[in-house]
């Protein structure tokens, strides 16, 4: 067993050894620049349109060309929809939803300082989107659709296709941030129909610092940065050549472990098994967003009564690394803005614990896991206060609110 | 992930005095399962001193941690002394806490405050009307409490009120209402006299207010000099208190005593108290 037991890869993810093995001669051996007049530089660009190659593949992308090579999706999303505002410089209202990562969400704050109209797209309960308010948001000052593929904190899968078809029929600018679906399940540029799309390297497998973003041929868009024609100037800088290799090779992995389909599904087996296991153990937990509707990987569970980053710590204790939206854990004062959202109460969203597995997780490391979690809650509730205000004096939770 | 030390990481992991205290004299909750943490507090008393204090906590792994070092720190204590813990005692206890957990110790201190209230049998009126206004209505926190956490520890930003405090940290609609408190904080660095002079005083209030004065205006004074102050006695009008820390071998001690003891004392509990020094 591994001396870490690391649950929390939406987070981040370890770089996988063949991606490794990739990248390494072109910090050693062959560290030429792919924009270079000489063959030391011009035959790493080979390897490089190699990687290009892989990515598009991966997305189902027409061109190679349509990828960018980016720093990572906060600036692959950053440069989506500023780069579309700064084209169609007459429109100002964007539509996004209340539940995307900050990338997004913090660059549409401050739009609206600065004079754009945001409409944010509520979910329901479980963290489904609601589609019918995007339709009803459009207007003709409408410049660009954000919407995330799936959610970073529960998994939950939203509509993209169906709003991608919709923005096409509009002539809207239609961006997916894709981050949390790529290499859990594919990912089809066409089929989504969508105009942009980022993708960050760190969570499937590929190295830090390394993203993309999709351009489709023809989509209007303005660089965020200006300097050299790398990138054909829309994206200006000297090629991070070793990430791009990763990112290439990552993505070769990730077709492969999609067409696995029994790969595909232990992921699933052992995600499912983790749940169950808490759920039916532990009476104080309960599941945050649509069980049937998410990716693979992702559970989010809400345990009442204790608190998560205390919950973090335990864990961590044990040698397990799972994440929280606890208010304590994100070093803001607020319970996660996405179970916010879905209306979790304050109660159950301080103490949400989002396990987050990969294709590398064992069925020995989710054993341990459900071993260790019954202790470290148990231990907790012996703490709380609530816990025995609900058994002893039978308060409700209502009550206990107040 | 926070940077906590190595005795708060101790703390959480093994905490000392969890439990209730089934014949408890005083039991108090503060704080509330919606804002994240919340705390439960039990002390046994035997004449004057703490006997015995337990905790049960809702919250963090740091708000955990403070409740435990809040009933290490007031086990065998009489209540005069734990009535002179600040949350900055607590932080000390704990080798320190990042600044964004800063809170965890407030909610220690106010749950220590509230039993010590309720010991004395002051009564514990409405919260609403107790503490002043609520200023931030995400967490429900009182103008009094933040006047209070800015003086004691010598705040100067909104920042730092959000950190101790949690007020303006979530929809951050309250920050100017926080803004114009440290301002006027800020501005009159000592507080307003105690407007209730010509009664003939009680020896208990007056030493609750001989030691509220010590503890909340002339203490902060010191310590923003690397100074401190305790409290050693009172008898009748005469304070016996000790200089510590930098004050203890200050030149003009002399001076201190005079002119900011003794004329603080006179200010805010009664016009003839006399000041002695404890060498």
């Amino acid at each position: 067993m591994n001396t870490i037991i690391y649950l929390d890869n939406n987070a981040t993810t370890m770089v996988a050894p063949e991606v490794l093995e990739a990248m390494l001669p072109f910090f050693t051996r062959r560290y030429g620049n792919p924009s270079s007049m000489h063959d030391f530089g011009g035959d790493v660009e080979h390897d490089m349109e190699k990687a290009r190659n892989q990515v598009a593949r991966m997305l189902g992308a027409e061109y190679d060309y349509e990828i960018v090579f980016t720093s990572g999706a906060t600036e692959s999303d950053n440069m989506a929809i500023l780069g579309t505002l700064q084209y169609y410089r007459d429109k100002k209202h964007i539509i996004t939803t209340k539940v995307e990562h900050p990338a997004v969400l913090n660059l549409c704050r401050q739009l609206e300082r600065e004079g754009y109209s945001v409409t944010y797209v509520p979910v329901d309960r479980e963290g489904n989107l609601d589609v019918d308010f995007l339709f009803d948001s459009v207007t003709d000052d409408t410049a660009i659709v954000s919407v995330m593929y799936a959610n970073n904190e529960t998994g939950v899968i939203f509509p993209v296709e169906t709003i991608g078809a919709f923005c096409k029929q509009r002539g809207i600018t239609f961006h997916i941030d894709a981050v949390q679906a790529i290499g859990k399940i594919p990912v089809d540029v066409n089929a989504l129909q969508c105009d942009l799309l980022a993708i960050s390297g760190h969570k499937f497998h590929a190295p830090k610092g390394i993203g993309v973003l999709y351009v489709r041929r023809g989509t209007r868009l303005r660089p965020l940065l200006y300097g050299g024609h790398q990138e054909k100037a829309r994206r200006p800088g000297t090629h991070n050549v070793p990430g791009i290799v990763g990112i290439g090779k990552a993505a070769e992995l990730v077709m492969q472990h999609l067409s696995n389909s029994e790969e595909v599904a232990n992921v699933k087996r052992l995600r499912d098994r983790l749940e169950n296991g808490l759920l039916s153990q532990l009476s104080n937990a309960h599941l945050n967003g649509n069980k049937n509707n998410r990716v693979d990987n992702t559970t989010n569970i809400g345990f009442e009564f204790i608190e998560g980053e205390a919950i973090l710590l335990y864990l961590n204790e044990k040698g397990i690394a799972a994440s929280s939206g606890s208010a304590c854990s994100s070093g803001s004062l607020e319970p996660s803005h996405v179970l916010r959202a879905m209306g979790v109460t304050f109660t159950s969203a301080h103490g949400s614990i989002r396990f987050s597995l990969s294709r590398y997780t064992t069925e020995d490391e989710i054993q341990y896991t459900l071993q260790v979690m019954p202790e470290v809650v148990n231990r907790l509730l012996a703490i709380s206060p609530y816990w025995d205000a609900m058994n002893k004096k039978g308060k409700s939770m209502t009550e206990l609110a107040h | 992930m926070w940077e906590y030390t190595d005795k708060v990481k101790e703390l959480y992991t093994n905490p000392k005095n969890v439990g209730e205290i089934p014949d408890a004299d005083v039991v108090v909750e503060v704080g509330s399962i919606v804002c994240g943490d919340a705390l439960t507090l039990y002390l046994k008393l035997d004449g004057d001193v703490i006997v015995d204090a337990k905790f049960k906590t809702f919250g963090c792994g740091s708000a955990i941690a403070s409740s435990s070092a809040l009933t290490e720190m007031i086990k065998g204590k009489t209540i005069a002394e734990a009535a002179r813990i600040t949350n900055k005692d607590i932080v000390d206890f704990l080798g320190g806490l990042p600044d964004q957990k800063m809170h965890c110790s407030v909610m220690g201190q106010e749950a220590l405050e509230k039993a010590i209230k309720k010991i004395k049998g002051e009564t514990i009126e409405d919260e609403q009307e107790d503490e002043g206004a609520v200023i931030c209505q995400c967490f429900g926190v009182t103008e009094n409490v933040i006047r209070r956490v800015i003086r004691e520890n010598n705040l100067a930003t909104v920042e730092d009120v959000t950190n101790y405090t949690k007020a303006g940290g979530a929809c951050g609609s309250c920050i100017p209402k926080i803004e114009d408190i440290l301002k006027e904080e800020l501005a009159s660095a000592v507080a307003q006299p105690a407007a209730t002079a010509m009664k003939p005083m009680s020896n208990i209030k007056r030493m609750q207010l001989v030691e509220e004065t010590i503890h909340n205006v002339i203490r902060p004074v010191l310590m923003r000099d690397g100074g401190d102050i305790d409290l050693v006695d009172i008898e009748g009008k005469k304070v016996y208190v000790a200089l510590r820390r930098h004050c203890a071998h200050c030149v003009v001690s002399d001076v201190t005593m005079k002119n900011l003891v003794e004329d603080t004392l006179k200010e805010f509990v009664e016009n003839d108290i006399e000041v002695i020094e404890v060498k």
